[in-house]
């Protein structure tokens, strides 16, 4: 834009010429670009029942001379205004700025609240989200009951891309991340054993090591970052879009249309990828016994598979069964209680994967404590 | 000197020439050319799907035209570089369709975001300007709400807020009244007319809301998604008793039969 060069100053001068009425005089330019409110020092002035604002040669103005007005005006609510000398576009603003609106319904920042009441509204809410979460998983249940019946209402195709999605899709990072813990796993019990020249022992630790616990583990940490991440932000921005209440203004549970699919794909395909987790990470650990520690591949997975009963794998796999469906039901829980706002689809997103990954590690924890026990 | 009044002697502040635009394989609209002069109320009018909103993205620099040239007050919007031509862009306004607010922020922190970017206000100054920008839209005291808690109307005033922060040249809106009531989508017509007036402010309008077209429309072009490029120029209510085409009465009549 072409901008004339050395506008003058705004100036803003006030006088008190008589007492209580303030004469506000405006010079120059008032312009956003200057990036600066010009103010007059006028505290003195005090109990003024009337301002008068004069042109005296204002050049060429925008927002800016409305908020050096707006500013001489605080605190003087009372005064009479006298706009009269000022460009009639000023005045328009003056009156659309001032005038009373008529709804007041301004809801109050949470930073305003007492320490007590955001505690007590985070008690709720978290008691809230409990009992959602109850009725969430209730209604799933009833779902899978439509489903046994043969009545759920979803579409054949949703279920195979979702189990497209969560299993063939997720073949390559878990391929990646087993093998690295089933090298890690040989590692680290390479060092200890080495002292005692047990090194093919090493060949036990990974093999019983995967199948009871890491396969599992790393799947299901996996599919929480990758699956229930991606289910809380689609049904999210389904939610965004309306999709959810159009789906249930159609007469369609979305427990069935949406959760369904993604939950069945999931619970089907974690115990498949758990079983591959568990064979690459024993490949990973045959890499370094084989390579590392010089023991005969043949000799290797003789030991690895000596003591492995198919009860170990078992384990692991009802394990990671567990995991899939609680990735999927808290991604889907999350996704469908997101607000409608794009912030709101990032949190649940996030939230997703955290709680997805704490409760795998707490219904790890209790499968553990039971297996130990049912022996 | 620029004056923030309505001037007489109309200069042109948006010339566009011969655009052609598209996506992908599928062509547009061609042969587009139109200048608006300052202080105007310029509507962009059209049946839906025949373009407006595409148009609209080409002129406020979104997206680039196959062909043609869109000049801001003689300057080549593509023909600078990219640091220009975001400078160039800090002198119109946009509000969007859907308000476009960021979600995330208070709407204080919205309209504050240019400010905060491009000039040096202190921050108790930028409070200052951002209520005060809040207010003349009629939302005093919201700067703290967040976009989710307001209703459809409201959200479209706090956007009409952000897209004037900087006092611009230019404010585009991108259908401002589609989803309101007929009171609430008057009260805006009105607001954005009354502001746009006062500070001398030329308004680009995207829309097909007859009433906004006849009530605040003072130039407009038509155009038609058929032919693909403009079929009607001038203030709406003069198109509809001079135009011969009758694409154009027909949409100007809500369709009646002639």
């Amino acid at each position: 834009m072409v901008r004339v060069m050395a506008e003058p100053h705004p100036e803003v001068n006030c006088l008190e010429r008589d007492p209580g009425v303030l004469e506000v005089d405006l010079s120059g330019t008032f312009r956003m670009t200057d990036g600066n409110v010009p103010m007059c020092e006028d505290g003195a002035v005090g109990g003024v029942r009337k301002i008068i604002f004069r042109d005296r040669g204002i050049q060429s103005w925008d927002t800016v001379l409305l908020a050096v007005l707006l500013r001489i005006l605080r605190g003087r609510e009372g005064a009479q205004v006298d706009l009269t000398e000022l460009p009639e576009g000023v005045r328009t603003l003056h009156r659309l700025a001032t005038r009373e609106v008529g709804r007041k319904d301004v809801s109050v920042a949470p930073s305003t609240l007492g320490f007590p009441t955001r505690v007590g509204i985070r008690v709720l809410s978290l008691v809230e989200g409990v009992r959602d979460f109850v009725g969430f998983t209730g209604a799933w249940v009833v779902s899978v009951g439509r489903l046994i019946r043969g009545r759920a209402r979803f579409r054949r195709e949703d279920v195979w891309e979702q189990v497209r999605r969560c299993g063939p899709d997720a073949l390559g990072i878990v391929t990646l991340v087993s093998l690295l813990v089933g090298a890690i796993l040989a590692f680290v019990g390479a060092v200890q054993l080495r002292m005692f020249g047990a090194e093919i022992f090493v060949a036990d630790l990974v093999g019983l090591g995967m199948v009871m616990e890491m396969g599992a583990l790393m799947t299901g940490v996996i599919l929480a970052g990758r699956s229930g991440a991606a289910f809380a932000a689609q049904l999210g921005t389904m939610r965004v879009n309306e999709e959810v209440d159009a789906l249930q203004t159609m007469g369609i549970p979305p427990s069935d249309y949406l959760v369904m699919p993604r939950m069945v794909a999931l619970s089907c395909m974690t115990p498949l990828l758990v079983m591959y987790a568990n064979a690459a990470g024993i490949v990973g650990g045959s890499l370094v016994g084989v390579f590392l520690l010089e023991v005969p591949p043949r000799v290797y997975f003789d030991q690895t598979f000596s003591l492995m009963t198919p009860w170990h794998v078992w384990q692991g796999v009802i394990k990671g069964t567990s995991f899939g469906i609680w990735v999927a039901l808290a991604g889907c829980f999350l996704g469908m209680r997101s607000g409608r706002s794009a912030s709101a689809v990032g949190r649940a997103a996030t939230s997703a994967v955290v709680s997805g990954i704490v409760g795998i590690v707490v219904i790890d924890a209790m499968w553990t404590w039971l297996f130990m026990v049912m022996e | 000197m620029e004056q923030a009044h309505p001037q007489k002697g109309k200069e042109t502040v948006i010339r566009v020439e011969n655009l052609e635009m598209g996506y992908g394989d599928t062509l547009v609209l061609r042969d587009v050319s139109f200048e608006i002069p300052k202080g105007e109320v310029f509507v962009i009018m059209g049946r839906s799907g025949c373009g407006k909103s595409t148009l609209l993205k080409h002129v406020i620099g979104l997206y680039r035209p196959r062909s043609g040239r869109i000049l801001y007050r003689g300057t080549d919007v593509w023909g600078v570089s990219e640091e220009e031509r975001r400078t160039l862009m800090q002198q119109i306004g946009v509000s969007y369709q859907q308000g476009a607010l960021l979600s995330s922020q208070t709407l204080a922190e919205n309209v504050a975001i240019p400010l905060r970017e491009y000039t040096a206000f202190s921050r108790e100054e930028i409070r200052e300007i951002t209520e005060m920008k809040l207010a003349l839209v009629g939302l005093r005291g919201m700067g703290e709400a967040m976009p989710s808690e307001l209703s459809g109307g409201m959200r479209k005033r706090a956007a009409l807020a952000r897209a004037m922060a900087m006092d611009p040249d230019v404010l585009f809106f991108d259908e401002p009244t589609a989803g309101l009531d007929p009171v609430t989508a008057a009260r805006l017509d009105e607001l954005i007319l009354e502001v746009s007036q006062a500070l001398g402010t030329t308004v680009v309008m995207v829309t097909h809301e007859l009433d906004s077209i006849f009530g605040v429309g003072t130039d407009s072009i038509f155009l038609d998604g058929e032919t693909k490029t403009i079929r009607g120029r001038g203030r709406p209510s003069r198109l509809l008793e001079d135009t011969e085409d009758p694409a154009v009465r027909r949409f100007l009549t809500r369709g009646e039969r002639i």
